[in-house]
């Protein structure tokens, strides 16, 4: 397996790559650009960068205006700050217009670590979830968020990519493809499906191989984006189950598990319990004991999985 | 400025007046205030200043205008009708459900409109990335904006009047527009956000001060801007809020009520007699 490293470094990369291909791309930061790996960008293309200073606000409708005049730009700070005390200013100014900015959030979730609850961000997907418009993106590798940025740039409108801090082992090889929209399946099964997103992602592939000693076939989803949801998919899936785990770095509430919920409930109800943050905030610590701590792991996957086989019928 | 020309303008700005006020009372509802107190300065810019197209919105050379006091759109949309962007007709269907003239500007409903605005102290941000996207590809297009000065309250005014200097945009040039009134009073009661002068001087910015219904005042404000080369330039207008309607000039209650049949009458009775 190859080195590990974290979809924010990912990201970092993949806009000093894709900065000569789309001279248009322009960088805004808010005083982290070592943190949001934003300044490998900054380092080659220092007139392409702008640094807002701790202004996450006045950042977010800079970005907007900045669009508006044919700039493609990346704005980038803390998932806490981009999608929460900016919230306005991307519904506002970015999201109600349609302008094409995209918003690079990295340290989303609990994975943050040291840091703790106050940069621990678990709402992000919930309330840019509820902003019409806007597309979401949670890789799970440092491949996935490289061919995220490269499909926000393409894509003519506002785009959340939410990215991490923590390296993780790289599971996407280069005939992997990417296309927003549209989940993935990473492995067929028949009992139980588990749809899960970012970092989730391994946990979820751990789980089916646990589930699998135990005679029990998990089909496993990957979904990047979490809107506009793979619905397609996402109702295929848990009518061939008939039982559904999400699982994903995030509350539950507003999340993923939200989106499945709300989708299946119209179409196929079909038992659904979520993995996730479980409507409480995060704190500090390593981050394997904070994995083990809030349940995101393989093992409560294979919990909840197993929960949700027995609520079949 | 020569007689000609001021009167000329001068009779622009009533109809811009007549234009927001015959848009708020026909939606019974809307900002009439700061809409009266802004309108000098919007002829002025339209008819004088900027460098649009009305036949070519979106032309990408253009001058921009961002309303960042967007509930002060009966100026915008008024004035935009006055340039031929679309029909004055269009102003009495002003925040109706089937119209394109949204409460707040929306730009990508209304031809003209250069920045979605309404939620105050975005849209000065909004300014400054576009005067910063305008110097980074070399295009010379000037960026305008119009603050009010209870917006002036709001931190992100002083967010993007940092992030304006620092990054050195002179294309840019700030409208302040000092009626003195918000919506719970004078400003100096609410939140005292004065000194301007003080203050945008402090953050590094060019200040001028005027009479915001002296056209030459305004003349010669908008062309010190221009030949200000390192700095963004702040107008402080200091202006008539309900400026031309008798009864509403110098009201807070006429920040955000429309006029009845008498009221709207009388009103535009008043301003015909200035054209
Ligand atoms: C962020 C935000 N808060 C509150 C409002 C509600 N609001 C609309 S107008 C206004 C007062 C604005 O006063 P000022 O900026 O002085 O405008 P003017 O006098 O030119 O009408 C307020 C508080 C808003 N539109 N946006
Ligand atoms: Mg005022």
């Amino acid at each position: 397996m190859a080195d590990k490293i974290a979809t924010r470094e990912a990201y970092g990369n993949a806009l000093a790559e894709f900065g000569d291909k789309y001279p248009n791309l322009v960088v805004f930061d808010a005083d982290l650009s070592a943190a949001t790996k934003t300044g490998v960008f900054k380092k080659k293309f220092p007139d392409r960068h702008f640094n807002c200073g701790i202004a996450e606000g006045n950042m977010a409708s800079v970005a907007a205006g900045a669009s508006t005049a044919g700039l493609i730009p990346f704005f980038s700070t803390f998932a806490m700050f981009a999608a929460g005390r900016a919230f306005e200013q991307v519904r506002n100014s970015i999201a109600y217009p349609h302008l094409n900015v995209k918003i690079g959030a990295t340290h989303a979730g609990i994975s943050v670590g040291e840091d703790g609850a106050t940069h621990q961000c678990c709402e992000d997907i919930a309330t840019m979830r509820s902003i019409p418009g806007m597309v979401i993106l949670n890789p799970a590798d440092a491949a996935e968020a490289r061919l995220a940025v490269e499909a926000a740039i393409n894509y003519e409108g506002p785009v959340y990519l939410r990215f991490g801090r923590l390296a993780l082992p790289v599971i996407f090889d280069e005939n992997y493809k990417f296309e927003i929209g549209r989940g993935v399946v990473l492995a067929e099964g028949t009992d139980v499906s588990i749809i899960a997103t970012g970092l989730m992602v391994h946990e979820a592939l751990a789980a089916r191989e646990i589930l699998a000693g135990e005679g029990i076939s998990a089909e496993i989803i990957n979904i990047h984006t979490i809107k506009p949801l793979d619905t397609e998919l996402v109702i295929a899936s848990a009518s061939k189950c008939g039982a559904v785990v999400t699982a994903e770095e995030h509350n539950i509430i507003g999340g993923l598990g939200s989106a499945v919920c709300e989708t299946l409930a119209g179409a196929v109800p079909t038992p659904v319990l979520r993995v996730g943050v479980e409507d409480t905030f995060g704190r500090s610590g390593k981050v394997p004991a904070l994995m083990e701590m809030y349940g995101l792991t393989a093992a409560n996957i294979v919990a909840k999985a197993k929960a949700a086989i027995a609520l079949k019928k | 400025m020569e007689q000609a020309k001021k009167a000329e303008l001068s009779r622009i700005a009533t109809n811009i007046r007549m234009g927001a006020l015959t848009a708020v009372f026909s939606a019974s509802s809307g900002h009439p205030g700061g809409s009266m107190s802004i309108a000098d300065i919007m002829a002025y810019l339209y008819f004088s200043e900027m460098n649009v197209k009305p036949e070519d919105p979106k032309w990408e050379d253009r001058d921009r205008f961002v309303m960042s006091k967007g509930h002060t759109s009966p100026a915008l949309y008024a004035t935009l009708a006055e340039k031929g962007f679309f029909d004055k007709e269009l102003l009495t269907t002003f925040r109706q459900a089937d119209s394109i003239l949204q409460g707040h500007p929306d730009m990508k409903a209304v031809p003209g409109v250069d920045m979605t605005t309404g939620s105050l102290g975005l849209g000065i941000s909004a300014a400054c990335g576009m005067a910063l996207a305008a110097k980074h590809t070399g295009k010379t297009f000037r960026v305008y904006a119009a603050v009010g000065d209870g917006e002036s309250e709001e931190g992100q005014v002083w967010e993007a009047a940092m992030f304006a200097a620092h990054h050195k945009l002179s294309n840019l040039c700030a409208v302040l527009d000092l009626n003195g009134l918000q919506i719970d009073g004078p400003i100096t009661e609410v939140m005292n956000p004065t000194p301007h002068d003080e203050k945008f001087r402090a953050f590094g910015w060019n200040v001028i001060v005027i009479n915001g219904h002296d056209f030459d005042q305004i003349e010669s404000a908008f062309e010190a801007a221009k030949k200000c080369t390192d700095k963004p330039t702040v107008i402080i207008a200091n202006t008539v809020k309900g400026k031309g309607v008798s009864y509403m000039e110098n009201q807070v209650s006429w920040h955000g009520a429309a006029p009845n049949k008498e009221q709207y009458e009388q009103g535009m009775a008043e301003l015909a007699a200035q054209l």
